[in-house]
């Protein structure tokens, strides 16, 4: 009897939303850089979620068009963060977020 | 059936989200970001995007992640993290007040609006009511390389900057005692 529920449009957005929120403590509560950017991936992916779900759900091809670009900008996103993230590193060795509270090297 | 692909999923999603922020290793947080990928690629193909999925699968598990974990190796920093440690008394209270928040408005509106989503645009074709199984990367791609041509066109500047960005970004500097000792050897 369970097994013939279907999931709808709105457990997805919730799921989505419950992702979301996971990933914003996530960004605020941990110190580690690479961790955070973690969390932004999350964040990002249940964009993607509710817009796939949408995009179903409304019957519009357009909301998986722009998951796609939303992966081509975390792809781009990730490149130059892990990129700063370097270059942070190797000026100061094990720095925490709270330890980059200048923009000044 | 569809309700079990989603539990499963589901589960997947959200253990791996919460190991990503409890791990204080961040090689077993990136471990857990790809389970959490994985489960949304396994919601996208119950939502007719199987060009997504694959996508998400090679990219993100594929690349972002691998991408994650060669930085993690390059830079030594695969040391535990010390997370009792809290810097800022009121930091995780108030994270968790802003993240129950942002939940709580997030689903509220969701619930109060399920009733207003009406169906528009001309129907996402479906591979078993159109028998072609193409049917989803034809779709997109008509949409990709229509309407939205310009905008995948400004992604390539796009992705060429942010290469350009990198590599800039991450060229070590050559010192002054570098370029002297290069020039004595050259001269040599």
């Amino acid at each position: 009897m369970i097994a013939s529920l279907t999931p709808t449009t709105t457990w997805y957005l919730v799921l989505a939303a419950v992702l979301f929120g996971i990933g914003t403590v996530g960004v605020l509560v941990r110190r580690n850089p690479l961790v955070m950017f973690m969390c932004i991936e999350l964040m990002l992916n249940a964009v993607n979620l509710s817009f796939v779900a949408l995009a179903k759900r409304l019957g519009d091809i357009g909301g998986q068009t722009t998951v796609f670009f939303v992966m081509v900008d975390a792809a781009a996103e990730v490149v130059v963060g892990l990129g700063i993230i370097v270059a942070i590193m190797r000026r100061r060795p094990g720095a925490t977020a709270d330890d980059i509270s200048v923009l000044k090297g | 059936m569809e309700f079990v692909v989603f539990v499963l999923a589901s589960a997947m999603i959200l253990v791996g989200a919460v190991g990503v922020i409890v791990r204080s290793h961040p090689v077993h947080a990136a471990l857990s970001l790809i389970l959490t990928l994985f489960g949304v690629a396994v919601l996208f193909v119950a939502q007719e995007a199987h060009f997504l999925a694959v996508v998400q699968v090679i990219v993100y598990a594929g690349a972002i992640v691998v991408l994650f974990l060669f930085v993690i190796m390059l830079l030594g920093v695969d040391r535990t993290e010390d997370i009792t440690a809290e810097p800022f008394r009121i930091q995780r209270p108030l994270a968790a007040i802003v993240g129950v928040g942002v939940v709580g408005l997030v689903v509220a509106s969701v619930v109060a609006a399920r009733n207003a989503l009406a169906l528009r645009g001309d129907g996402l074709s479906i591979a078993e009511e159109t028998g072609d199984h193409d049917s989803n990367i034809r779709q997109l791609a008509r949409s990709i390389f229509g309407d939205y041509v310009v905008a995948f066109e400004i992604t390539s500047v796009l992705l060429v900057v942010a290469v350009v960005g990198t590599v800039v970004l991450t060229r070590r500097m050559r010192s002054s005692d570098d370029s002297s000792t290069g020039s004595k050897a050259k001269g040599a």
